[in-house]
């Protein structure tokens, strides 16, 4: 088995969880309750990576972050090397790419917190973000572990976006499937089957412990 | 700022002035006006049949819905005034709010959600740090420098009064309705707000339950010194518990004046069909014999049947409608009706083929006859007759 490509995977899950975590909250909360007439449209941008061809996400992404635009440009100058064909670049796609799976979860979650009880915050003196910590966060742990599983299991299981952005270098962006990939490719089969099951079978521990935390198996009913 | 000392000297009376101006999509428009002085521990209700606007106004008092146009201020405090851009927030207004539905915070214990309002004292004050006294704490978005101290017992106070001091560790799925309402109670007093606003808080809740909670909301009215608003559309509820009540139809404030004076002569037919026609007026129990409570109002005394006994010396509401008054020419003689007033005709008011004739007989009296009886009666005003009330149609409401 490949351990230097699933170490990469779990550690380019784990950074892009934390960064959506980061990113999407407070998105997730603007989206939410945020008055804007437009924000519909951030809304069509966040969902877009569910339907895009991850080869166009990545294209998209690769050049963005390229020689070419003058982002790439800019962090080129500062860092000294360009994002393409590096961790740092692959951990940019990923966020996007698994955007969606984290701040749906998230904003379907803080928009079933019954609003009386966000009124009753206001009213006892607490101010919209204290609210949103004392009362929204703490209703939303559901959705909350619901968008960190599934963030992390589609980043595990990416594929199109990393070979565009990433592509195929040892230790820096092989991740687990471009090694199953290169398994096939050159017909060591037993390598790409230990691998894949490792892959199904994490991932479907994974789903499991989401659904059944959404059909709150476990969890006494909430209200 | 004058802010409300409950436990400490008699704060003054505090006005209420809303002016405030609502379009929904519907077509339904509220213009609310209404100035009403609040003195510490007394309440104003506002009644009207439902989809009046009520709840939508006590919802801009709150701060959580705003007008299209008008003010809302409180002693000196403006909360709203469209014409100069002020709009203060519910969290800087400092009042309590409880909803028809308890409305607690379901991962909170009832210790948590009664102390949620409590804010602890900045850093800098050397009495902070104590986790569980609340000697040290100040009300929610006190200006700087300006610390008000909530003693320990008056939380506990409150939760004495309510009985919930054994409930504090359960969640609030763990609770009845009647004591998560009583938790959301404890919850809107313990901060101390300046205003408390009730919206048909009791109105989810059984008989015997409604009943023992205006009265708990009303000894902690007066044990706290808040003053408090609300919103029912309850007659008995408004008569039980209001010291001033303002009438709302249409989105429009029709009438306000003192709970028996609104009651008892409402300003035009409208407000009439929603309060019910009736005299009200206030008395005193003075004694019970053979199932009769004796009502003493002002210099008369007046009869009335009533299941429950009620004890001496309890302010009453004496409610009689007026076609339960019969009038009789001249002295009376016995009949099956126990109260038997002598009384001057003030005026006659014509309303069809009814008459209403309004009496003074110690206190207001209105009574509903027909043209022919008022001729054959040869009534006019000054005339003297007698009113004849039947002890089981006066209808006595406790003041709680």
């Amino acid at each position: 088995m490949d351990w230097s490509a699933i170490w990469l995977s779990v550690r380019l899950a784990v950074t892009t969880t934390l960064v959506l975590l980061a990113v999407g909250i407070p998105l997730a909360y603007w989206i939410v309750y945020s008055p804007a007439r437009w924000k519909f449209l951030v809304e069509s941008i966040v969902a877009l990576p569910l339907v895009l061809p991850p080869t166009v996400l990545g294209f998209y992404v690769l050049v963005a972050i390229g020689p070419l635009s003058p982002f790439g440009r800019a962090y080129a100058r500062v860092a000294g090397h360009g994002l393409p064909f590096t961790f740092e670049g692959l951990l940019i796609a990923s966020v996007l790419y698994s955007m969606p799976f984290a701040v749906q979860p998230f904003a379907t979650e803080f928009a079933s917190v019954d609003r009386r009880l966000l009124e009753a915050s206001w009213s006892l003196g607490a101010s919209r973000l204290e609210t949103f910590r004392r009362v929204v966060i703490p209703l939303s742990v559901r959705g909350l572990v619901t968008g960190i599983v599934l963030s992390f299991a589609h980043t595990l299981g990416e594929f199109g976006v990393v070979l565009m952005v990433g592509g195929n270098l040892p230790g820096v962006t092989r991740t687990v499937s471009i090694s199953i990939y290169d398994a096939v490719q050159s017909l060591d089969y037993a390598s790409a089957s230990r691998t894949s099951l490792l892959l199904l079978i994490v991932s479907f521990l994974i789903l499991t412990c989401t659904y059944s935390l959404q059909r709150s198996v476990w969890l006494k009913p909430r209200r | 700022m004058a802010e409300a000392a409950p436990l400490g000297g008699r704060p003054a009376a505090r006005t209420l002035h809303v002016a405030v101006d609502q379009r929904f999509a519907s077509g339904f428009a509220i213009d609310a006006r209404l100035d009403v002085a609040l003195e510490p521990g007394s309440m104003l209700v506002l009644f009207g049949p439902s989809a009046a606007g009520k709840t939508t106004v006590l919802r801009q008092i709150a701060g959580l819905e705003r007008p299209d146009a008008g003010a809302i201020r409180f002693g000196d405090d403006t909360w709203c005034d469209t014409t100069q851009g002020v709009w203060r927030p519910p969290q800087s207004r400092h009042v309590g709010v409880v909803f028809q539905e308890p409305t607690l915070f379901p991962h909170l214990t009832v210790r948590e959600n009664i102390h949620y309002g409590i804010r602890v004292r900045p850093r800098s004050d050397p009495a902070s740090g104590s986790a569980s006294g609340f000697g040290d704490r100040v009300r929610p978005g006190s200006d700087p420098g300006q610390t008000w101290v909530r003693p320990h017992r008056t939380v506990a106070e409150i939760e004495k009064v309510l009985g919930i001091e054994g409930l504090e560790d359960r969640y609030p799925r763990a609770l009845s309705g009647g004591e998560g309402q009583r938790v959301a109670l404890a919850r809107a007093l313990a901060p101390d707000p300046q205003l408390l606003l009730l919206d048909e808080p009791f109105a989810a809740l059984d008989l015997p339950t409604r009943l023992r909670l205006r009265r708990e909301v009303r000894t902690l009215l007066q044990l706290t010194g808040t003053p408090a608003i609300l919103v029912t559309h309850d007659r008995g509820e408004a008569l039980a518990m209001g010291d001033v009540v303002a009438v709302l139809i249409g989105g429009r404030v029709r009438q306000v004046g003192p709970v028996s004076d609104v009651f008892s002569r409402p300003a035009d037919a409208a407000i009439a069909t929603s309060l019910g026609i009736e005299t009200v007026v206030p008395g005193r129990v003075d004694g019970t014999s053979d199932g009769l409570v004796r009502v003493a109002v002002g210099a008369v005394s007046v009869d009335a049947a009533e299941r429950d006994p009620i004890p001496n010396d309890t302010a009453v509401y004496v409610c009689i409608r007026a076609e339960d008054v019969t009038l009789e020419s001249g002295a009376s003689g016995p009949a099956s009706a126990r109260n038997h007033l002598p009384a001057l005709v003030v005026s006659i008011a014509h309303e069809g083929p009814i008459d209403r004739v309004t009496l003074d007989c110690g206190f207001g009296l209105d009574a509903v006859i027909t043209r022919r009886s008022r001729e054959e009666l040869n009534l006019a005003p000054g005339a003297q007759v007698t009113a004849a009330i039947k002890a089981t149609s006066i209808h006595l409401v406790p003041r709680l």
